[in-house]
């Protein structure tokens, strides 16, 4: 049998471990394996990390693709940090792809409000030769857990309207952070555009009590589209792109909390019965008798 | 690669990194190690430390039942004690095998004063396992005062148990391991009970979801005779491996409504999707959103 490729063997390596230490399992491989370090940094998806926008003050996120040597570019100024010293001063898109960059920058930031109620986010587009591409990269982490709205404000009053299940347990410390990172490219064809999305989040959650212990429950998934739209206008591709990614993050959201937390629940429940085996094995025992009288 | 040269490791801190990876995923480093000799090296010095740290469990041959690989049945580097038939297992560490099993030596085994308390214990304990474990395994040794022959002495028991579900077909594994530490207190005729216990959960189909939890727990009981000692201390786990089972559960079932909610919500709080079709009305959303006092 041929020995299996050490990248192969690498990423296998990091769908086994702990989702939570991602970074550290990555560092760890590269350092093992430095031939490996460009391919497994540019496959591997880790959680954002944040700067702050020198000329704005806003927060921005930083990924690959809006990184040039070791400067990042914030969407909010379109200028590297810290200045890079060529002669062009690092790659930026066209003006027409960065009206589209202003705009979806602009729409993902009122998304992320919405949804999130915090967080950062960033949007950076490139050019392509038939098109487009670029990424929409959001990020939110409750770390401490944020105080509960003050008494009478607007918010304490929605969040009394909206949520039937406010912290249940106050005993509880939790924690939580949510990444997603979506890349995606949109390529011109006769009358419609054609999308291809590849998104990924990664989710880690903590809770910490008296009769708890320390729980944690990580994850990351990647799921792609492609999908054809029409587009009229650069208006339209923001739209579009807009809508893919809304739908995308909801499917995500619910496999993970239906499928994938499931899962982790189901695998505990095979390890350990919550009610007595006896009890079961009883219950199955009547279940029977039942069906067999009614076939009588 | 002239670069990656000042980036290598010393042999030992390769060593150490593939130890680590060992530990945490049974997976295959040897790809991505490239050295047979290290990757060998390696493997015999993590392989005891996992089949430990797991607690696993490895068939004796002959008929002889299963015996659990812990530190507290550790005779020697190979060489496990299986209290209940007092054989002694000898095993093939990276292989996981046991491949023989010699009966123990009198110095190997407790006293017949200790012997009565340990047996009822086990027997108390094995009756509880197969209620609530579908797959447990369990075990009680005797860690301290082992040559105590009657009344009068201190002497500590430790009872574990260890249930694992490994199905890598199904992408799933798990991990339950509970110790408790039972120290019999001669003098002031006290039990004092220290519990540990962690659990796992590893789900990795097209995607990657962990859960690890860890919890302690202490109580204590009046010293007794054999046979009351062991039913009361087998209900004190019973009862704190089942409220724990419960917080754990309550734990999971709770996060879609609080620590994940807060982080990402299924719908904005204006219950309707983002009106992406409408990129000049990006503004009027924000208006609203700050009208409603979320965002910032």
């Amino acid at each position: 049998m041929a020995d299996p490729d050490p990248f192969d063997s690498a990423l296998d390596l990091l769908r086994r471990l702990n989702p939570a230490h991602t970074s550290k399992n990555l560092d760890a491989l590269c350092q093992l394996a430095p031939s490996l370090t460009e391919d497994l940094l540019s496959s591997v998806d880790q959680p954002l990390e944040v700067r702050k926008c020198k000329k704005t003050g806003r927060e921005y996120l930083l990924c690959d693709y809006n990184r040039d040597g070791d400067s990042w570019r914030s969407p909010w100024s379109n200028e590297f940090e810290p200045p890079i010293e060529d002669d062009d001063g690092g790659t930026v898109p066209s003006d027409r792809v960065r009206k589209m960059e202003i705009k979806l920058n602009d729409g993902i930031d009122i998304y992320r409000d919405l949804y999130y109620d915090g967080g950062v986010s960033s949007v950076y587009l490139w050019d392509l030769d038939d098109g487009f591409a670029g990424v929409v990269l959001l990020k939110k982490s409750n770390d401490p857990p944020p105080p509960p709205p003050r008494p009478g404000s607007i918010a304490h009053r929605i969040a009394l309207l909206t949520s039937s299940a406010t912290a249940s347990a106050p005993q509880t410390a939790s924690t939580g952070s949510w990444d997603s990172i979506h890349v995606f490219e949109s390529v011109d064809r006769a009358r419609m555009s054609h999308y291809k999305l590849t998104s990924t989040v990664i989710l880690q959650l903590g809770a910490k009590s008296e009769a708890l212990g320390n729980m944690s429950l990580g994850g990351n998934l990647t799921r792609q589209v492609e999908q054809d739209m029409p587009a009229e206008s650069d208006d339209s591709h923001v739209s579009n792109i807009g809508k893919m990614i809304e739908d995308m993050e909801l499917k995500m959201r619910n496999l993970l909390q239906e499928v994938y937390f499931g899962k982790a629940k189901d695998v505990v429940g095979d390890l350990r019965s919550i009610s007595s085996l006896s009890e079961a094995n009883r219950d199955k025992a009547t279940h029977r008798e039942m069906i067999s009288g009614m076939s009588k | 690669m002239a670069d990656v040269e000042e980036a290598e490791l010393s042999e030992k801190q390769k060593k150490e990194i593939a130890k680590w990876f060992f530990l945490n995923a049974p997976a295959d480093v040897k790809a991505i190690l490239n050295d047979e000799q290290l990757y060998n090296e390696a493997a015999s010095e993590s392989f005891p430390l996992y089949n430990k740290s797991y607690m696993i469990c490895l068939e004796m041959p002959g008929r002889m039942g299963d015996v659990l690989i812990t530190s507290f049945g550790e005779l020697n580097e190979n060489e496990f004690l299986d209290p209940r038939t007092t054989q002694v297992a000898i095993v093939d560490h990276i292989k996981q095998v046991c491949t023989k099993a010699r009966p123990a030596l009198d110095e190997e085994l407790p006293s017949s004063y200790i012997e009565e308390f340990r047996c009822a214990l086990d027997a108390e304990l094995l009756k509880y396992v197969g209620e609530a474990y579908p797959k447990g395994v369990c075990s009680v040794y005797c860690t301290n005062g082992k040559d105590v022959e009657g009344p009068g002495f201190d002497f500590e028991l430790v009872a574990v148990i260890s249930a694992a579900r490994l199905s890598p077909q199904n992408f799933c594994n798990g991990s339950w391991r509970s110790v408790w530490n039972i120290e019999f207190k001669d003098d002031d005729q006290m039990l004092e009970l220290r519990g540990k216990l962690q659990v796992g959960a590893h789900y990795f189909e097209e995607g990657n979801v962990q859960l690890d939890a860890k919890h302690e727990c202490r109580d204590s009981t009046v010293f007794q005779s054999p046979d009351d000692c062991a039913i009361t201390i087998a209900s004190i786990i019973r009862h704190h491996e089942t409220e724990y089972l419960a917080s754990l559960e309550a734990s999971y079932s709770n996060l879609p409504d609080t620590t994940f909610k807060d982080l990402r919500r299924k719908l904005p709080v204006t219950r309707t999707q983002f009106p992406w079709h409408n990129t000049l009305q990006f503004s009027l959303t924000r208006d609203i959103t700050k009208e409603l006092g979320i965002g910032k």
